[in-house]
């Protein structure tokens, strides 16, 4: 019988009235994987953060290694052998990769010596893990899977016996999330016990051994990975029964309604982002844009949705011309018939101080129906908030609260009604349900579906290839600013779209 | 007790409390220097409050720091500093002094308007032009604010010393205008109505700042145009999205401040000294920063600051005057006292005062 690496009991924590974890208990075996799963906002990362040392818990213990500690700090964490690969990584872009794990470890005066001993160690634990990396590679110049192997080698070189990952393939292809799992079935092998904390289901059923549940800051299931399924899974997380594949009848493409053509984007900071990308939506069907976040999705809709300025190429929407010479902001986009849902709804989709009966007209506000002669018709406004609120079950259903108030979920829901209520010719929309819940996922995706089946073109861009695969009717792949291939969704599968993805074309593969 | 009375309220106490703090070591102060602090309130109070001349003096000066904390506000809800507005009075009373001197023999209902909307134009334009290198070229407005406050004052010596001065004159100013243009002191508004009070410069401006008060809260809380400008002010990425001129927005609330600083020339020019002078804004527009921050960049607020600064003016400038110890910089101590402690540390006491509010609001 193997023994017990961490064990909590009965942790609480509270944030002001918010009550993030409320008597957790989890039993961690030595020499497993164990996943964590759970909606944002369930409390995962709270509780491993405690784990860590960068919270104290009100109340409770953890005992590692069946003897009780007490952690107040990361540093008390790792001399107690836990280590952490944190889902934005913690690295010094500019220093080589044994500097940065050396870094905070350095002994004695001179920085070259520890560095030389420090150097044996590290390409032994290369060796022992296969982990290779380059020791003198600067990490700016990996690409995010080495940079993540960096994290965990860091760990490991600091003793690390138990290694906690918070959500570790967010940036990671299909290929290199595998490489990734093989590397923690390694360190199984060898004796170590991972933490897993993901909310994406394949994961926890492709690699762990057991995997905890975790809902509004409770735990709510104890299960032996090999004895559930997904539907179980996903029913425990949301507390109710979810509908994993979305319905869907063919689509009808009509006729054009957004044509890219030889479009070129380099940003500010002179940096070649998307280069002499070509396509068309048509109306009636949506058109996804696979591939991993930063190889130019971002810039592409930016452009498209007037955000940023056309450089080079142009846009045909809605049978008007948009020229590099002819300035065309998001208004003007918007009197063309295209709404826009943005990626990133926190910095882009709301004011998060506005209320969100200031946020439901945001890019709407000059329209005649919310202003009288001089100022604004508040009164019309509000009913119309209250309205769209309940229309899409946005909750609370008050729209004099602060945006910042709502949860991820509602906050896109929000952005969501307030985009589709437009009647749009072509809807854009990025990262549709990034840090939703998988509740408004579901309703999400309904309603883009939906807009597809009313006739209007829709294009998603998308980094989660679950949702790129259930929704799209055709699938385009970015890879390097540039588009890798087309695939009509009926054809796809995970392989080949994540080889598209890793930039590898489709004669070669 | 809902979210926005509970703010309303820590926001009021925690701006008391720090008040008290800036007496209370002001207290110290005089108390140290073997005067009696009590009485040195006293004095304050009744040199602010209680007589007629001296409430008149101190709603003079409270008209002037209701423009210039206006001038802050607005560049502030826009996410603007604006620190110029001491150059965008000086200019915006140039400009009333011009329309005064060239039309002094019309009559006041037609140079009034006339006046007002010289003093946007002219205070307008020095603030839009750092607001269009902020806008299109990202110099930060702090520092050409600033710049623009040592040019304005450049520019205002030379014409006073060389172009407006009149020949055999010795002090660098203009003429005086002919009585037909100036604003009627409340004195003479009062005697309309056959009320007697004593003459001090407290003229017409002090109704039409209450006036730009409640406009400014309008504008800024129930037009298009302010809720496009306060997008811009909290989430400049967002405006963007919606399609909103960043540019455009930041130059027109940057006239709109310098406008409204320009108005400081319309009181002090037009209705009390009649003439252009040199430095006639001296320090009003630097305060007028810390009317808004103390008023939280409210009209409601600005006008309360606005009656503070003045009680301190007035109320500082006869403390000094009658009791021996205290001089005139030891008056300066007390106004630094309250912008450290209700502007620069107004966060001092927040966490606690919040703590408290909401104990009150759960039960």
């Amino acid at each position: 019988m193997s023994t017990t690496a961490i064990e909590l009991t009965d942790i609480n924590k509270n944030f002001g009235s918010v009550c993030a974890n409320k008597d957790v208990s989890l039993k961690v075996k030595s020499g497993t994987i164990h996943g964590i799963i759970g909606e944002n906002g369930a409390g995962k990362s709270t509780l491993m953060s405690i784990l860590y040392g960068f919270y104290q818990a009100d109340s409770g213990e953890i005992s590692v290694k069946e003897n009780k500690t007490v952690i107040r700090s990361a540093h008390d964490a790792i001399a107690a052998g836990i280590g952490m690969v944190h889902q934005h990584f913690m690295l010094v872009d500019t220093f080589t990769v044994l500097e940065n794990v050396v870094l905070g470890t350095e002994t004695g005066f001179s920085l070259q010596e520890s560095l030389q001993n420090s150097k044996l160690e590290l390409q032994r634990l290369e060796q022992d893990y296969h982990l290779e990396v380059d020791i003198n590679a600067v990490i700016n110049t990996l690409p995010v899977g080495l940079q993540q192997r960096v994290e965990i080698l860091k760990a490991l070189y600091r003793g690390a016996e138990i290694l906690i990952l918070d959500e570790p393939t967010g940036v990671l292809t299909p290929q290199e999330a595998d490489h990734l799992f093989r590397i923690l079935g390694e360190l199984r092998e060898q004796g170590k016990t991972v933490i897993l904390i993901t909310h994406k289901l394949r994961e926890i059923m492709a690699i762990t051994d057991n995997v905890s549940v975790m809902r509004q800051g409770e735990m709510v299931a104890h299960r032996k990975t090999s004895e559930t399924n997904r539907e179980e899974l996903a029913e425990l997380m949301v507390g109710r029964k979810v509908l994993l594949q979305i319905e869907k009848a063919p689509a009808k493409p009509g006729k054009p309604m957004l044509t890219v053509e030889h479009l070129d984007f380099t940003d500010d900071s002179g940096v070649h982002r998307v280069k002499d990308v070509s396509f068309e939506v048509r109306s009636g069907e949506i058109v996804g844009i696979a591939g991993v976040s930063g190889n130019g999705q971002t810039e592409l809709m930016e452009v498209i949705t007037g955000i940023k300025s056309l450089q080079k190429g142009q846009l045909k929407l809605n049978d008007h011309t948009i020229l590099p010479s002819v300035s065309a902001d998001a208004a003007v986009m918007r009197k063309y018939g295209m709404v826009h849902v943005p990626e990133d709804r926190q910095r882009r989709g709301l004011v998060t101080s506005f209320s969100a009966n200031e946020n439901i007209i945001l890019g709407y506000h000059k329209d005649p129906a919310y202003n009288q002669l001089i100022e604004m018709d508040k009164t019309a406004i509000m009913q119309y908030c209250k309205k769209q609120m309940e229309h899409f079950d946005v909750r609370p259903d008050n729209p004099q609260l602060r945006a910042s108030l709502f949860s991820g979920g509602n906050q896109q829901k929000l952005i969501v009604a307030r985009e589709l209520q437009r009647d749009p010719k072509l809807l854009v929309i990025g990262q549709p349900t990034r840090g939703v819940d998988i509740g408004a996922i579901e309703f999400i995706h309904r309603q883009i579906i939906a807009m597809r089946d009313a006739g209007k073109a829709v294009l998603l861009v998308s980094v989660e290839l679950d949702e790129i695969l259930s929704l799209s009717d055709r699938i385009l792949v970015m890879f390097d600013g540039q588009i890798m291939g087309e695939v009509l969704a009926k054809d796809a599968n995970e392989r080949a779209l994540g080889l598209l993805m890793a930039g590898v074309r489709k004669e070669a593969a | 007790m809902n979210e926005n009375q509970a703010n309303v309220l820590v926001v009021t106490l925690v701006t008391i409390i720090n008040l008290l703090l800036a007496f209370f070591i002001s207290g110290i102060v005089i108390w140290s220097l073997g005067e009696d602090p009590w009485f040195a309130l006293e004095t304050m109070l009744y040199g602010a409050f209680g007589y007629d001349e001296g409430l008149g003096y101190t709603l003079y000066y409270t008209t002037n720091f209701i423009f210039t904390g206006l001038a802050f506000a607005v560049g502030f809800h826009c996410g603007l500093f604006n620190i110029g507005a001491e150059g965008q009075a000086y200019i915006g009373g140039l400009g009333v002094g011009l329309i005064c001197l060239w039309l002094e023999d019309w009559s006041l209902w037609i140079v009034f308007p006339l006046a007002v909307l010289t003093s946007i134009v002219a205070g307008g334009i020095w603030g839009a032009i750092p607001g269009y290198f902020k806008a299109k070229r990202g110099s930060h407005e702090v520092v050409t604010t600033i710049m623009f406050n040592f040019i304005a004052s450049v520019i205002m010596v030379n014409l006073l010393s060389h172009v407006l001065r009149p020949p055999k004159e010795m002090s660098p100013e203009s003429r005086e205008f002919a009585e037909g243009v100036w604003i009627p002191q409340m004195h003479e508004i009062f005697n309309w109505f056959g009320l007697e009070i004593t003459q001090t410069p407290l003229n017409g401006t002090f109704i039409f700042s209450i006036l730009c008060l409640f406009l400014v809260w309008r504008l800024i809380w129930f037009t298009s145009w302010g809720y496009e400008m306060r997008t811009v002010g909290i989430n400049e990425s967002a405006a963007v999205y919606a399609g909103i001129s960043v540019s455009r927005n930041i130059i027109i609330a940057m006239a709109v401040c310098g406008g409204l600083a320009g108005f400081v020339g319309i009181n002090e020019i037009m209705g009390s000294s009649h003439r252009i002078m040199l430095n006639f804004q001296a320090g009003i527009g630097f305060t007028g920063i810390a009317v808004s921050l103390i008023g939280r960049n409210h009209p409601f607020g600005i006008m309360l600051a606005a009656l503070l600064f003045g009680i301190l003016y007035q109320g500082g400038a006869e403390l000094s005057f009658e009791v021996q110890a205290i001089d005139r910089h030891l008056v300066v101590l007390i106004q630094g006292l309250v912008i450290l402690f209700a502007g620069a540390l107004e966060n001092l006491f927040r966490p606690q005062v919040e703590q408290y509010v909401k104990q009150i609001v759960r039960r």
